[in-house]
């Protein structure tokens, strides 16, 4: 073990907390709206509606990452069209080419956790709302949503530490994150021990605390009775 | 615009298949040792000694919570070094280098391994204690017990488990292509450069991840009408 090389990439590779966590952030911000549209979308009951929502998750869900991310990265800049395009500014940049496919995979795979959650809100809920005349989306919005945050939490709890982990990915696209870092320092003095352990130890941290602060909202919100 | 996809010297055709072919066999050799892992780790999980508790612990927490890709660089830059490190206590001085295959079912494996782990503990643990304690009575222990009345059972909770291992196995193997094994994910990086068609080989690289993704759950979902039969499903109840 050489311990001081492992105290001086510690702190090289603190510098790219910043970027993972703010990837991360945004990408979860905006799949979470993406899951919620699409989650609505699969239980409209329309199924002009439905059968898109379902090749959305299950092209997304049935593929790797990685390739997503070539495809978003490398594959959409082969067309003219889309190089010159007003897109084009965005898509060339690694950066948010990143934050479009992990975008883009929260949002496939959250939808079936906002999906079983709202499914989860007994129908006596729903009735007894009915019965004391609140509409639709007074309804949707005062019970249902409240309920299916709930419900979800545990799981999409795990879907973040998931993306802490999926964000990984986007060093491979030229971005000096956590990982990038890290294998920057493992090729340049092949201690890949060290360095594991160091960055690993990062993301083990920054994981714990997310199972810390669900936990934490879970306890906050209570449980829910189904009957 | 297919033409690129011809068979022989001038297309991409028969690569990507071999690509495919490839992806297939890493992932089930990774599964399979990921089985194996996870059966071990069960045993510690489950066991009543607390240090092997521990170390079960340890290994799908760190697992769970780093992301893939450290762990396949960890292997990769520090697998060979490993070996040669564990070779040379047995006395054998020479270069070992492992190759990206060997590498990548490792990798893979161990990250599979700690799913596995969690499904066949909770299959172990479905099962009724009431079969152990018949299985005691009937004088069986060992072997007999967990070979003849008890693994079978937890074959048969434990595999719509495995089927979802196997589905997030199948495609941490793309990560392995950082590495430089000839899967779908490199083979068609490899022709993206080569023809300048990025669009075209990621494209079908989805297909084919696709197709497997299908095939094998057609193949699993025909396993666990097999080997449910005679069991009442929850459904039909």
């Amino acid at each position: 073990m050489r311990f001081e090389l492992m105290y001086e990439s510690f702190f090289k590779i603190i510098e790219g907390i910043p970027l993972t966590l703010q990837v991360v952030s945004i990408s979860t911000v905006l799949g979470l709206a993406l899951a919620i549209i699409v989650a609505l979308m699969r239980i409209s009951g329309k199924k002009s509606m439905s059968i898109p929502a379902y090749y959305f998750v299950y092209l997304i869900r049935g593929t790797p990452l990685l390739l997503q991310l070539y495809f978003v990265y490398y594959g959409l800049g082969q067309f003219s069209f889309i190089r010159e395009s007003i897109l084009w500014p965005i898509l060339k940049e690694p950066y948010w080419c990143g934050i479009i496919t992990l975008t883009i995979s929260t949002g496939a795979y959250s939808s079936e956790i906002i999906r079983g959650g709202i499914l989860s809100v007994s129908k006596n809920f729903i009735e007894a709302s009915g019965a004391l005349g609140l509409n639709k989306i007074k309804t949707f919005l005062l019970i249902t949503l409240p309920i299916t945050v709930r419900q979800a939490l545990p799981a999409y709890g795990n879907e973040l530490i998931l993306m802490v982990k999926a964000s990984s990915l986007i060093s491979i696209i030229t971005l000096m994150e956590i990982t990038g870092i890290a294998r920057t320092i493992i090729s340049k003095t092949y201690a890949p021990v060290e360095i594991f352990l160091v960055a690993g130890s990062i993301y083990l941290i920054i994981n714990f605390i997310i199972v810390l602060a669900v936990g934490l909202a879970e306890r906050k919100l209570g449980t829910v009775k189904a009957n | 615009m297919f033409e690129v996809f011809s068979f022989g010297s001038s297309g991409w055709g028969d690569e990507m298949l071999m690509g495919a072919l490839m992806t297939v066999l890493v992932s089930a050799s990774s599964l399979l040792l990921g089985i194996l892992i996870g059966i071990i780790f069960a045993a510690c999980k489950l066991s009543n000694i607390f240090i092997l508790k521990i170390v079960a612990n340890t290994y799908t927490t760190i697992i769970r919570g780093i992301p893939e890709l450290l762990v396949i660089y960890l292997l990769f830059f520090g697998g060979s070094g490993a070996v040669m490190y564990i070779a040379k206590i047995f006395g054998y001085d020479g270069y070992i280098e492992l190759n990206a295959f060997t590498i990548g079912t490792i990798a893979v494996g161990a990250i599979s391994g700690a799913y596995s782990t969690e499904v066949i503990r909770g299959a172990v643990n479905s099962v009724h204690k009431g079969q152990f304690e018949a299985g005691k009575t009937l004088g069986l222990n060992g072997y007999g017990l967990y070979g003849k009345v008890i693994f079978p059972q937890v074959a048969r909770i434990a595999l719509p488990g495995i089927g979802n291992v196997w589905q997030i196995t199948l495609k941490d193997t793309a990560l392995i292509s950082v590495t430089g094994l000839v899967e779908i994910m490199r083979q068609s990086r490899i022709a993206a450069g080569s023809t300048h068609e990025p669009f075209i080989f990621y494209t079908a690289a989805i297909i084919l991840y696709l197709v497997i993704t299908r095939l094998s759950n057609i193949l699993f979902d025909r396993a666990e009408n097999t080997y449910s039969k005679g069991f009442v499903s929850k459904g039909a109840l």
